[in-house]
């Protein structure tokens, strides 16, 4: 393969702390420079001038619906989805049929992906066996195998003895727990987040209480056995304070926030329509500007999509009927820049390091024990670079989507700013 | 053509100009109900995917007696989710071109989802724990009926509220008219947000201060299908919460005891109760089928001009 040179984009590598109007030089997969009037010999040249380059973004939370559900995603269809959404690295939840619980599945889904992605992909394994939160999975030999944390996603450890074990399992790996904090009890039959408008609605409700109950019990565990721990999608105002205390105990705590949570509040759903229904559900505004500001001042630690597929037969029910989740993967970049970027709460340094930085370093992905280093544009690193630009504009038309499934809220949505190139291994997988 | 999906969105207006146009479809003291032929050739489909008998057949009684035809199907929604989706069901019903559909389902907002996809009205009869629209204005028509006043009017709804979509049809509905509201029932079954959802509505876990100076008592089934726990000790509802004849003692002298039925004896009413002077429950159950006919009339648009009795405005709003 020819060496790719991106010419005169304004760099962006919080990792490193570069940022300035310079080239990018990728050649062999890795990235060989950055700097001022780069050539090389025979070299593809991709002109960025006024379009930010930054290290390949990572989205630490999708879900690819593979093996088991391929009628709503596959491993390649939500590959794509991924490249058109200015990611280059995705990590894929083990909620597929079977569970991604063995070494076996994970080796399935890393090697379907490397036969069939367009974009890396880092398996998720589970904590338990089946995620049916009693005997621990096989995290070591997941690990062997490629995965690069372990959760049990939709389906929260409720017991909290064995929480403990797994954190104290991966702690010996070296892996991060990330876990889905919402106590089943408390949710138990909930459709949306628990307030005047599911009262309104005639809906039964989520309360906010219900994720925050579990993000204070993992915190809890995560000081008592020291393990690296991470919050999926928080979504609610106490969730954000607690991590920020965990934090400031010097714990190994970091968090995750999807750009629905923190673009919409239950007050925008249009009723009864199942794209605005996922889990956690879209909270109170008073939510909603807590997520914002736990990104702003750093509890919140990185941006990911909850990709959550779902074929249209099974959305087109009676809103309690339908399955929880949205896409993302294509509309997150537009999304943070509308409401972190462009009204000025983070500046472009920031909005960067919660795509790259911060998810290589949750995952261990920017120092990995094999292969080159993600989140990074530093020599050595990867090729993997996303092109974005912060002024074009732009309508996600959701049935133009890589994605096989349809289920956006943000269908017509008018973007100022998003991707414009994805290159992966110092290939161009997607361009605008 | 609008259907209807529920009071929230009705302006006081078009309320006052269903309860007045009930009223013309009242038969007289010691009459039977007369015959209109106001919607001939029109075809209703009741579908109700939930048991019914008393709203299923006054929507029947009500759409014959303006002389349209009218169709029932009774799905359980439990046989219909095996099978065929609740698009599929309606989108076929729909091919058939019936004039509305009224529906009842155990979904939460299931018309308000089909109404954006289908291009035939529908009327609400009852979604989930939602709303149940022509019950609070049949129980409008009843308390007008009895002399009393919407606006200003003291009115107590008692029981589980946070499983009744009769509670919240009724508090759309009376707020926008001015009717100050108490509801009442154990806290697990009155979320505080309660208080949020219109203007004049206060809560109380109190039944002795719900029914304090109440102009209007409305009893509401406690609804164990509704109720996926026990929220309130078992065997202690009836004595915190069940309507007796010493309570009325504390309520205005006339007040007047409603119940959307079916009523359970001794559960959340007593027997004296339910069959004193007090009691509105069967004129809220007559009141059902001419409030069904104005609404019928006013969705499917009626409209060839025959008045059927010269009835005049009474509710205060005009046609």
């Amino acid at each position: 393969m020819p060496a790719l040179i991106i010419k005169n984009g304004r760099v962006i590598d919080p990792a490193s702390g570069y940022d300035g109007v310079a080239d990018v030089w990728i050649e062999d997969g890795v990235v060989k420079g950055v700097g001022a009037g780069l050539t090389a010999h025979g070299a593809n040249v991709f002109d960025a001038t006024d379009l930010i380059v930054a290290p390949g973004f990572i989205d630490m939370h999708v879900h690819l619906r593979e093996p088991g559900f391929e009628h709503a995603e596959t491993i390649e269809s939500g590959s794509r989805a991924a490249a058109a959404g200015g990611f280059t690295s995705i990590c894929p939840m083990p909620n597929t049929s079977p569970v991604n619980d063995s070494a076996t599945v994970t080796s399935y889904i890393a090697e379907k992906a490397r036969r069939h992605a367009i974009v890396n992909v880092f398996p998720i394994g589970a904590i338990t066996k089946g995620s049916a939160g009693e005997e621990l999975a096989a995290i070591g030999s997941m690990k062997q195998a490629g995965a690069v944390a372990i959760s049990d996603d939709g389906r929260p450890v409720m017991n909290a003895r064995v929480m403990r074990r797994a954190m104290e399992c991966a702690l010996s790996f070296g892996l991060p727990v990330i876990n889905h904090c919402e106590d089943l009890h408390l949710s138990a039959g909930g459709d949306m987040h628990e307030g005047l408008e599911s009262v309104r609605l005639g809906l039964r409700g989520i309360p906010g209480v219900s994720e925050e109950v579990m993000v204070a019990r993992d915190i809890l565990l995560a000081e008592l056995t020291g393990a690296r721990y991470h919050v999926a999608h928080i979504s609610s105002r106490h969730s954000v304070e607690m991590v920020a205390f965990a934090k400031a105990r010097g714990l190994s705590v970091t968090a995750e926030a999807t750009p629905h949570h923190f673009t919409l509040a239950d007050t925008d759903m249009l009723p009864y329509d199942s794209n605005y229904k996922m889990k956690p559900p879209l909270r109170s505004i008073s939510d909603v500007e807590m997520v914002i500001e736990g990104v702003v001042n750093g509890a919140i630690d990185a941006i990911a999509t909850d990709h959550a597929p779902h074929a249209g037969s099974e959305k087109m029910q009676e809103f309690e009927q339908c399955p929880f989740g949205i896409l993302g993967l294509e509309t997150a970049i537009g999304l943070t820049l509308e409401r972190l970027f462009h009204n000025g709460r983070i500046a472009l340094p920031h909005f960067v390091r919660l795509f790259t930085a911060n998810p290589a370093r949750i995952l261990n992905l920017h120092r990995p024990d094999s292969g080159p280093a993600r989140g990074t544009l530093a020599q050595g690193a990867a090729g993997d670079v996303t092109i974005f630009s912060t002024g074009r504009e732009w309508i996600y038309d959701v049935n133009k989507s890589f994605s096989k499934s349809r289920n956006s809220p943000f269908h017509g949505n008018k973007f100022r700013g998003g991707p414009v190139a994805t290159v992966v291994g110092g290939e161009i997988v997607w361009q605008a | 053509m609008a259907g209807l999906l529920g009071t929230e969105h009705l302006t006081r207006a078009e309320i006052g100009a269903i309860l007045d146009r009930a009223r013309d479809f009242q038969p007289g003291p010691g009459q039977s109900f007369k015959r209109f032929d106001l919607l001939r050739g029109r075809t209703v489909v009741n579908l109700f995917f939930e048991a019914s008998t008393r709203t299923r057949t006054s929507f029947e009684i009500a759409a014959k007696r303006l002389g349209a035809d009218a169709v029932s199907i009774t799905a359980q929604a439990s046989s219909v989710s095996k099978g065929e989706s609740l698009v599929d069901t309606l989108n076929t019903l729909g091919a058939m071109r019936p004039d509305a559909i009224i529906m009842r389902h155990a979904a939460s907002g299931a018309p308000h989802f089909l109404q954006r996809h289908l291009g035939i009205p529908i009327i609400n009869a009852g979604d989930g724990t939602h709303e149940h629209p022509t019950q609070a204005l049949l129980d409008a028509r009843t308390i007008l009926d009895r002399g009393k006043k919407l606006e200003g009017a003291r009115v107590a709804i008692i029981g589980d509220i946070a499983h009744s979509r009769v509670a919240r049809s009724n508090i759309y509905l009376l707020s926008k008219f001015g009717s100050q509201i108490v509801l009442c029932g154990p806290a697990a079954l009155l979320p505080r947000e309660l208080a949020h959802l219109a203007p004049g509505v206060t809560l109380t876990t109190s039944m002795d201060e719900a029914i304090r100076d109440a102009d209007v008592i409305m009893m509401l089934r406690v609804q164990l299908e509704r109720q996926h726990e026990a929220a309130f000790p078992a065997g202690e509802y009836y004595q915190f919460y069940g309507l007796r004849l010493e309570h009325l003692k504390l309520a205005k002298y006339d007040a007047i005891v409603m119940h959307p039925g079916p009523i359970n004896r001794g559960r959340e009413i007593s027997s004296e109760v339910a069959d004193s002077q007090r009691s509105a429950i069967l004129n809220q159950v007559e009141n059902g089928i001419s409030v069904r006919m104005a609404v019928l009339e006013r969705v499917l648009g009626g409209g060839n001009g025959v008045n059927p009795s010269g009835g005049e405005a009474h509710a205060g709003a005009s046609h």
